[in-house]
């Protein structure tokens, strides 16, 4: 795929996951105890053998940015090629500001002007999934089609996730006929992964045709409007997908880590999925650990019960406390005797001695970023 | 610009009293303390204490070494100016000439050094296991306008007979090297750190090459030779954990000690990290059926059985119904359901078969090389796979690469061995 170029959407304001992505881009959340969510699609763009990628940040890109750095991690740092990140910026026709997914691409027609890649695969920053694009690229030139779009049947999805999910209709040859965004009443489950392929030239195209008319947004102004005109087509995906769009989902996402399938087939059976490294001793478990279904990273010092949870690289779990179905992002400290349940403790969160924190598995309970309880 | 000083790392020795961990590796690629190789602690002290230039001397088995220094990038050591080298030796005026002793190493690299040319030098093993701050020992020279200056550590009386023992007044001036004395003056011992003004060096490397009666060692020529000639060396006192896991017991007894709930060697401190290249592996998994105490576990590991008093290293899998206790289990290897490992060191790549039982029985001299193995511990090289339902005594050696055909019993009694002719051996 060295003819195929990448760009991450990274993701806007958004409040859905409350205090974790406050001050943070969706794309940045820590997930699965040494990861953040984007480190899955740049992953899967480079085991796919792109090594052109692009990644516009618009809403708190410090932290994206301090992780991505020069791409190291993902093999990206290159001298030709390799990762271009691009914040807004203030310009005669920009606002400092992107207005929408297309407008983020828009503003950075240069960069896609520059590049030789004959396709373009976009995907999002803030979905959990190992894939690699070469079927749908495959099935993308077979099909002759304009864009196509991954998607994925959401039988394990409830009604209310599905409406915050773009939903698609098909004909038997898989063209999209119908394509709604998180409609209120989505009328089958067979739901838009935000994964586009297309041919760069048309991109650039469609982007300069849609900023004419004033238009900023890649799905409603571009994918829906054009949807007789273009050749759009579905190509399905038939693997684990979940997008981290709300709290429920993040927490629900964690935890189904615990399940040894899902681990196998997000990190062992495809591609590996990289990070950045951060240089921490193997994980220490004392006399009094009591660990059981639960991912622990490096760095972390045990010497309490620990239950069905996550704990991010850097945890300390003090005598006496008790954790269960909780997520304890990096360098946070849990002190003697405190009892957590259902919790998402984000990073350097200090629990001090004794206390007890309940959330409920619907609405587990989060404690902001270098909070000390 | 001209580097105030470089270092270069000694890492060419075999550690033949490792046995099979160092069949086919060289001492200071051994794996320790669950993610690292022995040499990641010289090269990160250099980089912790500001040398960015690190020339790395190999000679015996150097391919995982190349591969695991690469272009130094864990170490922050991929630069434009200095950074790492490997020095390997070299064919010239048409003859090919090994690395005779430590001080022929470096003779042999002269012009290595004279191109970055440095004010000082030092000298390190990359075989021990320490943390050293070498910008304060270079201080600590340059205060006393040195010629050498050698870092030592005290040790017991009763042991100081198995080192260099420096004799030295009350300020730190060397008078007198004994390699191994029968009677020990002193309890200074030296840990192979030397730092030395260069243009000194030099003419002393010089000097000893051409000395047909020395063997070219830093501690048994280069140090007598400078005394002799009454230069100014200086015995820089270093307080805190440093091993010479030279042998199993001792390569075994220091990986214990990382698992004592306050360890004297602590790897967890922010400002002086040890860095290794890091294994591209999610965090690990403990099972429902597992339980993990006074242990260290790395990334990418499952354990569904039990573990008590080990250090298991990146991708290891334990299953169910197995228990693991007072062992070393190498990157990657695997063992099965219901085995019994106890005071065991298992190589990387290896597969343990369901209900193999280890540590079994009592102690026995060791019938294949009672040099090496003289302790309680069983040692299970890498690559192999042990059968199911093996029986494995104490001091036991299994070599690398074995598969089920290699046993001829299932039982290994204490002191036995299994060792397979004709692969790759040194």
């Amino acid at each position: 795929m060295y003819n195929t170029m990448g760009i991450i959407l990274t993701g806007g304001k958004n409040n859905r996951l409350k205090e974790l992505s406050m001050e943070r881009s969706i794309s940045a959340v820590p997930f699965g105890g040494k990861y953040r969510a984007i480190d899955f699609a740049l992953s899967n763009l480079v085991n796919s053998g792109i090594r052109n990628v692009g990644v516009p940040t618009q809403y708190s890109f410090r932290s994206l940015m301090d992780h991505l750095g020069s791409g190291k991690e993902w093999d990206l740092d290159r001298k030709t090629d390799g990762l271009f990140i691009f914040p807004p910026y203030l310009s005669e026709y920009g606002t400092g500001w992107y207005r929408g997914t297309a407008d983020s691409m828009y503003s950075n027609l240069t960069y896609l002007k520059r590049s030789n890649e004959e396709f373009v695969v976009i995907n999002q920053g803030y979905a959990i999934y190992n894939m690699t694009y070469r079927e749908m690229l495959e099935q993308h030139v077979d099909k002759d089609a304009d864009i196509t779009i991954a998607t994925r049947l959401m039988d394990d999805f409830s009604k209310e996730d599905l409406s915050m999910l773009g939903i698609v209709e098909t004909d038997t040859e898989n063209r999209i006929i119908d394509f709604q965004e998180k409609p209120p009443n989505p009328k089958s489950n067979l739901a838009s992964m935000g994964i586009y392929i297309i041919k760069r030239k048309l991109l650039i195209s469609l982007l300069e045709d849609s900023a004419a008319h004033g238009y900023f947004d890649f799905v409603r102004d571009i994918i829906i409007r054009k949807l007789n005109e273009l050749r759009i087509f579905s190509y399905e995906f038939k693997g684990y997908w979940r997008p981290l769009i709300s709290i429920q989902l993040y927490y629900r996402t964690n935890m189904e880590l615990l399940d040894p399938n899902i681990r196998y087939e997000l990190f062992m059976k495809n591609g590996k999925i990289f990070t950045k490294v951060k240089d921490e001793p193997p994980a220490k478990y004392n006399e009094e650990a009591e660990v059981k279904n639960s991912i622990v990273a490096d760095g972390c010092i045990i010497e309490g019960k620990v239950e069905n949870s996550i704990l991010f690289r850097g945890v300390k779990i003090k005598r006496g406390a008790i954790i269960r179905n909780s997520i304890i992002m990096q360098n946070s400290e849990v002190c003697e005797n405190v009892i957590l349940n259902n919790c998402i403790l984000d990073k350097n969160v200090i629990i001090s001695s004794g206390k007890q924190l309940n959330g409920d598995r619907n609405w587990p309970l989060i404690v902001g970023k270098n909070v000390r309880v | 610009m001209a580097k105030e000083i470089i270092a270069l790392i000694l890492a060419g020795g075999e550690g033949s009293r490792l046995g099979g961990l160092t069949r086919l590796i060289a001492k200071p690629a051994v794996l320790y303390g669950g993610k690292y190789r022995i040499i990641d602690f010289s090269l990160s002290n250099c980089i912790n204490s500001g040398i960015d230039t690190v020339g790395v001397l190999t000679q015996y088995q150097p391919l995982q070494l190349n591969k695991h220094i690469g272009i130094g990038k864990p170490w922050d050591m991929d630069r434009m100016n200095g950074g790492v080298t490997i020095l390997s030796p070299f064919t010239k005026h048409q003859k090919g000439e090994w690395y005779s002793g430590t001080a022929d190493a470096v003779y042999q690299n002269i012009h290595y050094i004279d191109e970055l040319n440095p004010k000082y030098v030092i000298i390190l093993s990359g075989d021990h296991i320490y943390k050293m701050d070498y910008s304060k020992m270079l201080d600590f020279h340059k205060k006393n306008n040195a010629d050498a200056t050698i870092s030592v550590i005290n040790v017991p009386l009763e042991e100081a007979s198995r080192y260099g023992i420096m004799n030295a007044t009350d300020d730190g001036k060397i008078y007198q090297f004994e390699e191994k004395p029968a009677e020990p003056k002193s309890t200074l011992a030296s840990m192979g750190v030397y730092i030395f003004s260069w243009c000194i060096l030099k003419e002393f490397l010089i000097h000893d090459h051409h000395n047909e009666q020395s063997d070219h060692d830093f501690g048994k020529n280069v140090i007598p030779k400078l005394l002799a000639d009454k230069r100014s060396i200086w015995a820089y006192p270093f307080k805190g954990y440093w091993r010479d896991v030279g042998t199993i017991q001792a390569y075994w007894e220091s990986n214990m000690d990382l698992i004592t709930r306050v360890p004297q060697f602590n790897l967890f401190d922010p400002n002086w990290k040890i860095y290794t290249p890091n294994p591209v592996k999610p965090a690990h998994y403990i099972g429902d059926t597992g339980h993990v105490t006074r242990s260290i576990i790395a990334e990418g590991c499952m354990i569904y059985g039990h573990v008590k008093n080990s250090v298991v290293f990146p991708g290891v899998t334990i299953e169910k119904g197995s228990y693991v206790e007072d062992s070393i289990i190498m990157s990657n290897s695997t063992i099965k359901s219901n085995c019994s490992i106890i005071c065991t060191i298992v190589g990387e790549k290896t597969t343990i078969g369901t209900g193999v039982k280890t540590g079994l029985g009592e102690y026995a001299e060791n019938t294949y090389n009672p040099k090496v193995y003289q302790t309680n511990i069983t040692v299970i090289g890498s690559c192999s796979v042990v059968p199911h339902n093996a029986e494995i005594g104490r001091n036991v050696v299994l070599d690398n690469h074995l598969v089920p055909q290699d046993f001829t019993s299932l039982e290994i009694p204490s002191g036995g061995a299994v060792i397979k002719e004709g692969v790759a051996r040194v």
